[in-house]
């Protein structure tokens, strides 16, 4: 790590820093709660460190007080900042930052839920998270809450952002939509073709997942996690267990850190052609979605080979892998190089469609500086330029062993977003070929009995973008999970995204964006 | 046998108890009660070229007043339950419930807590359960046939009390 960058880091905050800590590649400064704003300012714009993940802890037991925690990531160190402010019980209240950054939004409105915490100057202070019949007062993530308390219904109203004007109509789309997607809320407000507005409207799929992670024990919690975004299994598992490893201080296999990344890799190949796969389908070119989706199929059976289940669970435990894969090289290799010369032609095929390159190309375009500004991760930030990947930039499993690229585009659109998909599968196959060539002999997992105390970040790259899991440890069981899903952070970007878009467009623009319900409510 | 071998013999199957009870087809209504999505993966798999449910008559429709039959994932939230029933009236009688995968059967390791109802059978009656996490292409068309024979008991037993 850098010592010289955070130095000044500490000369930048100077008198403000209480306490200060490191563990791995996280430093945490305790600071003045009244001089959390002006200093996730200075870090932010500043120092341009984007801030991953904001969350709080209920540490009301140990002095009286909640946490909050702003995560700010230095790609080009490997390192986080934390910073800490604590908030007393009786206050309940701290100041905003999302007036500043955008990209607090969401998290601060979870924050008020799920803690009762309350953003003061927060330009939106709805709910997020507990629906308009959820009781005031009661706060799910609260240590003092019983996870099997069912609060009774009580009456509310939710009120949705309007907008008038001559022939300005509003559509309402769900939770239960036409298609086999996950339920959430759209509202348009559209006037005659163009969309001129659009409220979304989520957390129907909220399965208090931070919560259950506090109450089960740690095995089980690995199958938690791999639950928490079904077809981003192994990316979330992956980070939790990486948490995990982090806070026993074990070093994993290191044959068993080369089969996490082809799963990893795996796992990007099949929801990139199911995305490409999606937009096809929904510019309704059934040739070009037939052939995706039968791609999409044979990676799935060949993960059922491989792992005996279609979705790659079940494989990963704390301190490694449960099996071994070694012996299937052969077939992998062989299957891999039969989908990508397909993955060729088909790409070949559906660029050279007018048809479909019509829809796509300048449709739904997020612009560079949206995207910065709401923290758009994955595939959908590489495309509006923003080059980040959590893959090289904070290096896990053998990536960084490994040679890949990282795929940039700069227009922000649906093409853009696919190509920069379709690239991404073909560095997918090159990295499971080289990490099959290299897998190294060996274990495969260490064992351990007992978690220690402690916290520590794990995150990977999810098909979808940067995940995050900050885990704290007490006693061989879950104090506290923060799971931060790249969706989080990408949903609201579709409210841009849409905009002077036709309504037709929609669902074509949704499925660039490749979001998920379940990984965003938990 | 390959996976193609395995969906031929069940799809014919199912296709001739399809013909035998609904005369043409069956119209099926998905319903996300709070999945992790790994569920729909598999759905969406059924219209995929390799399974291509529709030639055995099995139709995934939009509209759940078009539907036979709902297909319910996830262990049905907090914040779902009321949107499920709605769906749930919404469908025309008789109507079948398949509650699918370990959530929807009785909560999965989403259990009964504050935020979930802890399956299905909680909120609506379930004519049939389909285990797995998620269920394989192949036990979701197995579950869908027991699911077609029950409503064929029940259509016996119904002529025999009348
Ligand atoms: S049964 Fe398993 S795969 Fe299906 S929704 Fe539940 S957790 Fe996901």
């Amino acid at each position: 790590m850098n010592n010289e960058i955070i130095e000044k880091i500490k000369k930048d905050l100077h008198d403000n820093i209480l306490e200060e800590s490191r563990s791995h590649n996280e430093i945490y400064f305790t600071v003045k709660k009244g001089s959390i704003v002006k200093l996730c300012d200075h870090i932010y714009y500043h120092l341009d460190l984007p801030l991953v993940s904001i969350f709080a802890t209920d540490e009301r037991k140990i002095d009286g007080s909640f946490k909050i925690h702003y995560v700010f990531s230095m790609d080009r160190n490997d390192a986080f900042i934390i910073l800490r402010i604590k908030v007393d019980s009786k206050e309940s209240s701290y100041p905003s930052i999302t007036p500043k950054i955008a990209s607090a939004n969401w998290y601060e409105r979870e924050m008020q839920d799920m803690f009762g915490l309350v953003p003061l100057g927060h330009p939106d202070p709805r709910r997020l998270m507990n629906f308009e019949d959820w009781p005031e007062e009661i706060h799910p993530l609260r240590k003092d809450f019983d996870i099997k308390t069912k609060p009774p219904r009580v009456k509310g109203e939710y009120i949705y952002r309007h907008v008038d004007g001559e022939g300005v109509y509003e559509i309402p789309v769900g939770p239960v939509h036409a298609g086999v997607i996950e339920p959430g809320h759209f509202r348009f407000s559209v006037a005659g073709e163009p969309i001129i507005n659009l409220e979304i409207r989520h957390f129907y799929t909220h399965k208090g997942v931070e919560k259950l992670f506090e109450n089960i024990s740690i095995d089980k919690a690995v199958f938690l996690a791999e639950r928490v975004s079904g077809d981003n299994s192994v990316a979330h598992v992956v980070a939790f267990c990486q948490a995990m490893e982090k806070i026993a201080l074990i070093n994993v296999p290191l044959r068993a850190i080369y089969i996490r990344t082809i799963l990893l890799e795996l796992e990007r190949i099949y929801n990139h052609l199911a995305d490409i796969a999606g937009i096809a389908t929904d510019v309704a070119f059934a040739f070009g979605a037939a052939h995706a989706n039968k791609l999409k199929e044979e990676v799935l059976q060949l993960n059922e080979q491989i792992t005996g289940s279609r979705m790659l669970r079940g494989m990963n435990a704390i301190g490694g892998v449960r099996r071994d894969i070694g012996d299937k090289k052969n077939m992998i290799l062989q299957k891999l190089s039969n989908i990508q010369r397909d993955f060729r032609k088909l790409m070949e095929h559906l660029t050279s469609t007018p048809s479909l390159m019509d829809r796509i190309e300048n449709t739904g375009r997020i612009y560079n500086d949206i995207a910065k500004g709401l923290h758009v991760v994955g595939p959908v930030g590489r495309a509006s330029g923003l080059d980040r990947d959590t893959r090289r930039d904070h290096p896990y499993a053998a990536y960084k062993e490994l040679n890949f690229k990282v795929p940039i585009q700069k227009a922000g659109d649906v093409l853009s977003r696919t190509i920069v998909r379709a690239d991404e599968i073909c560095e997918s196959v090159a990295l499971i070929e080289q990490a099959l060539w290299a897998l190294p002999e060996g274990e495969i997992r260490v064992h351990l009995d007992r978690i220690p105390d402690g916290q520590a970040l794990g995150y990977t790259e999810a098909p979808r973008g940067e995940t995050i899991y900050w885990i704290r440890t007490i006693g061989n069981r879950i104090e506290r999970c923060k799971v931060r899903d790249p969706s989080f952070c990408n949903w609201l970007a579709i409210e841009y995204a849409v905009l002077d878009n036709i309504v037709p467009d929609f669902p074509i623009i949704n499925k660039s964006l490749s979001l998920s319900y379940s990984g965003n409510d938990m | 046998m390959t996976v193609e071998d395995e969906i031929e013999i069940m799809g014919q199957r199912m296709n001739d108890k399809i013909k035998k009870i609904f005369g043409r087809s069956l119209h099926i209504r998905e319903v996300d009660a709070g999945s992790c999505n790994a569920c729909e993966v598999e759905v969406n798999a059924l219209s995929n070229p390799i399974y291509d449910i529709e030639r055995f008559g099995l139709h995934i429709v939009a509209s759940p007043r078009h539907a036979d039959m709902l297909l319910v994932t996830g262990p049905v939230t907090r914040n779902m339950e009321l949107a499920l029933l709605k769906t749930y009236n919404a469908t025309p009688s008789p109507k079948l419930v398949a509650a699918m995968g370990s959530c929807a059967c009785n909560g999965g390791i989403f259990g009964d807590t504050y935020a979930s109802c802890g399956g299905v059978d909680k909120i609506l009656p379930v004519d049939v359960y389909i285990p797995g996490c998620p269920p394989r292409p192949q036990a979701l068309i197995f579950g869908i046939m027991v699911a077609i024979d029950k409503l064929e008991q029940k259509i016996k037993r119904k002529e025999a009390l009348s």
